[in-house]
């Protein structure tokens, strides 16, 4: 029998894989954004467990407001990336020093 | 080991692999693919727990017009890779040590011993007749209709970002001005003059 522990240790897994990604990937915009993109998967892996083994439908409510944000959130990240792409001619992060941040 | 077990164990096999190869593949355009590849298979597994309508609406919408749209994004840059790929190998130890540490904090957290079948017994399976889509549709336009609503104005917010980051001014086109246009009077662009015949020779 599956537990829900199964699923809580996928999500986690999930989870820290993205968190490595953006370790090694902090150079490439696009892949930050599918880290973020894998992150939040797994945290909606989680909802809908729980959920499931809580029998209660408000877990699953809430991923569909999470994939709602997380759709206007990559549109719009897409959106700043191709202006960006477009002014600088690069999407290396280390190029983006305009504010010197 | 039951069906349930190994379809289990073959979508988490596909979805930690999947993730795997976004993480390190050099081509952006295949890291995308990879990520469609991890959606499918975390479909799969919402199916397994039951949520039926967002294992759809992830397909859907998340593969058909998210990743859609960054395959669309990612191809039309032309991205110089190993400018973007230098410290790969620096920080992969530390970030392979990171992850490590904080994978392993979460399962202590969230293992069999705090979030297994003895502590959250499984649900009975549901019932053919139990519609997920009419569950989740009389929760969402009861109970949270106002963050439904909040929801949708997030939409539009990002419809209307996203055409204003991306749209050209007026400026480097060569468009009509309307409202010079309605505005001209007879009087701007008719002269009358009034001359004499001439004569005959």
């Amino acid at each position: 029998m599956l537990s829900l522990s199964h699923y809580l240790i996928i999500g986690a897994a999930l989870f820290c894989l993205s968190v490595a990604g953006i370790f090694i990937n902090r150079k490439n915009v696009i892949v930050l954004l599918m880290c973020i993109e894998l992150m939040l998967l797994a945290v909606n892996m989680n909802f809908i467990a729980f959920s499931h083994f809580n029998q209660d439908i408000a877990g699953q409510v809430f991923v569909f407001f999470i994939l709602t944000v997380a759709a206007a959130e990559s549109a719009i990240g897409l959106a700043i990336l191709v202006v960006l792409f477009r002014n600088r001619n690069s999407i290396n992060v280390e190029d983006l020093d305009a504010m010197k941040g | 080991m039951s069906f349930e077990q190994i379809v289990f164990y073959i979508f988490s096999a596909m979805l930690v692999s999947a993730g795997v190869l976004v993480i390190t593949l050099r081509n952006p355009v295949h890291a995308v693919l990879s990520l469609v590849l991890a959606f499918f298979s975390s479909a799969g597994l919402w199916m397994l727990l039951e949520a039926e309508f967002l294992a759809i609406a992830l397909v859907l919408v998340y593969v058909g017009a998210v990743m859609v749209l960054f395959l669309f994004v990612v191809m039309m840059l032309d991205i110089n890779i190993a400018a973007v790929r230098e410290g790969f190998a620096r920080y992969l130890p530390v970030a392979a040590l990171f992850a490590v540490l904080m994978g392993v904090s979460i399962v202590l957290v969230v293992g069999p011993a705090h979030f297994g079948l003895e502590q959250v017994a499984a649900p009975p399976p549901a019932a053919a007749d139990v519609d997920n889509t009419e569950q989740l549709g009389l929760a969402m336009f009861t109970n949270f209709v106002l963050p439904l609503e909040v929801a949708s104005v997030i939409l539009l917010v990002a419809i209307i970002a996203a055409i204003a980051l991306t749209l050209r001014s007026s400026r480097q086109t060569k468009a009509p001005k309307p409202e010079l246009q309605v505005r001209v009077r007879r009087e701007d662009r008719v002269r009358l003059i009034k001359m004499d015949a001439e004569k005959g020779a």
